[in-house]
């Protein structure tokens, strides 16, 4: 049984759109040398960052895309929910980032539906690393996507976080990791700072502060904007599903921050 | 050369519906009503693992009666339908009655065109807050298709039920009202046998919810929202 000649019986979502629906399928051929000059002029997001504290894993990102030296937008959203208990965040050329993010919820949703069983998160991270590795032509020519994906285990009641590279290879870190253009800045600021089992105010504060740092260090990667209103995104991971941080609370984290600052600097 | 012997074609439909009939009254019933947030939907389904009812997308939910394995197909075959449609469009743009409409074509064509006719009734149903969008489509095992609102039974021996929900049914009811009618209704279908919370399978379509508003309430919650119900 089949609508319109469907043939495809599996249950991956990105298969059944390149067997039977190739108009749709994310794929785009460029002429050889024509990365290059693509990548200069289309929208990059730039520094996330993901880390783990006592009831699970946080996952951020500042919301500025640059082109280029331009600012290309500055409320991008660049961390995003797959599922229930997982979420991504994006750094890269922000068309496929963006469409590789909407598609992989599809993927995750799909097998689920198809199955009766949502992947385990070892599975979700894989099958996020083979679309990856399906968009190393691309990479190749400029259009880089490498996400952070951070997912609540529930058999083993904690947060994990895990990193790619372009050919769609994944690591999982212990503690925190940063990627993006500012990422080894935020790194830099989570050496200092990270401390196991965090509270979770104390954990949107280490973010808040790596955020800032990479802000102050990168300039691709976009800080607070308090004329505008523009604060970073942060989405936490736990047993209870996926939560938005709101802005008032990063509001108030922020302002404290700047206060501690401000004293150091007096001293 | 031998001639095959001639049969006019509507007894040839009349047996292909008398055998897809057989086929799915032996079968046990399913029905789905709305209440005050969306839709609930009762299976009587010993199998634990083999679910009648499912999740299509965000709104929209299948049930299956008859052959498991040809329903089963059909489910899967909607699923993937929705979501490339909902990929290539928006989410919004997948509707239940367009769904419903490819799945008449389809299983009417087999009716026509097949051997054997698929034995199996399904169910479309949706929930929303516009105007029209809530509806339950029922489509036959040769392609009819019919749509329902506040209640609908299909399979096996649905009329006394039906007498049942006729009288019994009134708009707005709570999640748990609902689902005790519907255990009520479903007693008459399968000759007053017990019903109990491991023999049921249910799922609702709750309006309140964000995104994937589909919903299975396990075994233990439908214990305590059937109260002394499930016996005759």
């Amino acid at each position: 049984m089949r609508f319109g000649g469907v043939r495809y019986e599996g249950s991956s979502f990105l298969e059944l759109l390149m067997r039977e629906h190739g108009e749709l399928a994310p794929r785009i051929d460029l002429a050889p040398d024509a990365g290059a000059r693509l990548s200069g002029s289309i929208p990059h997001g730039t520094t996330v960052v993901s880390l783990k504290y006592a009831d699970g894993a946080l996952i951020a990102g500042d919301r500025l895309a640059t082109e280029g030296y331009q600012v290309a937008m500055r409320t991008i959203e660049k961390v995003f929910k797959t599922d229930e208990h997982s979420a991504m965040a994006i750094a890269g050329a922000a068309g496929p980032c963006v469409e590789m993010a909407r598609l992989f919820r599809i993927e995750l949703e799909h097998y689920e539906k198809l199955e009766g069983v949502e992947l385990d998160l070892e599975g979700k991270a894989n099958k996020l690393g083979q679309m990856i590795r399906q968009n190393l032509p691309m990479a190749m020519q400029g259009l880089v996507v490498v996400p952070l994906f951070t997912g609540y285990d529930l058999k083993q009641s904690s947060g994990r976080i895990f990193k790619y590279d372009v050919t769609g290879g994944h690591y999982e870190e212990i503690d925190y990791y940063a990627i993006g253009s500012g990422g080894k800045d935020a790194r830099s600021s989570l050496k200092k700072l990270y401390k196991q089992g965090a509270s979770e105010e104390s954990a949107v504060r280490m973010v808040l502060e790596a955020l800032f740092d990479a802000a102050d260090e990168d300039r691709g990667t976009g800080g607070v904007d308090t004329i505008r209103g523009i604060y970073p995104t942060i989405k936490l991971v736990t047993r209870k599903g996926i939560t938005d941080i709101g802005q008032d609370c990063i509001k108030a984290a922020f302002a404290e921050i700047v206060k501690a600052r401000q004293a150091e600097e007096a001293a | 050369m031998a001639f095959p012997f001639y049969v006019s074609p509507e007894q040839m439909m009349q047996d292909k519906a008398e055998y897809a009939r057989k086929g799915i009254a032996r079968g046990k019933s399913i029905i789905a009503i709305e209440y005050q947030d969306g839709i609930v939907m009762v299976a009587e389904n010993p199998s634990s693992s083999l679910s009648k009812l499912s999740e299509i997308y965000d709104q929209i939910a299948f049930a299956g009666v008859g052959k498991y394995s040809e329903f089963e197909n059909l489910r899967k075959v909607g699923i993937r339908y929705a979501d490339v449609k909902g990929y290539a469009y928006s989410r919004h743009d997948v509707t239940a009655k367009s769904l419903a409409n490819a799945y008449s074509q389809a299983i009417g064509q087999v009716f026509t065109q097949e051997m054997k006719p698929l034995e199996v009734e399904i169910l479309v149903v949706e929930v929303g807050e516009a105007e029209g969008r809530t509806a339950m489509y029922h489509i036959l095992y040769d392609g009819t298709i019919t749509d329902f609102r506040r209640f609908v039974v299909m399979g096996g021996a649905k009329d006394a039920s039906m007498v049942l929900l006729e009288e019994s049914y009134r708009d707005g009811m709570t999640l748990q009202e609902a689902i005790q009618l519907c255990c009520k209704a479903l007693l008459k279908t399968n000759g007053n046998k017990e019903l109990s919370a491991g023999t049921l399978e249910l799922a609702i379509l709750d309006k309140k919810r964000e995104g994937r508003q589909f919903r299975r309430i396990q075994s233990d919650e439908v214990r305590q929202l059937l109260g002394d119900v499930g016996s005759a």
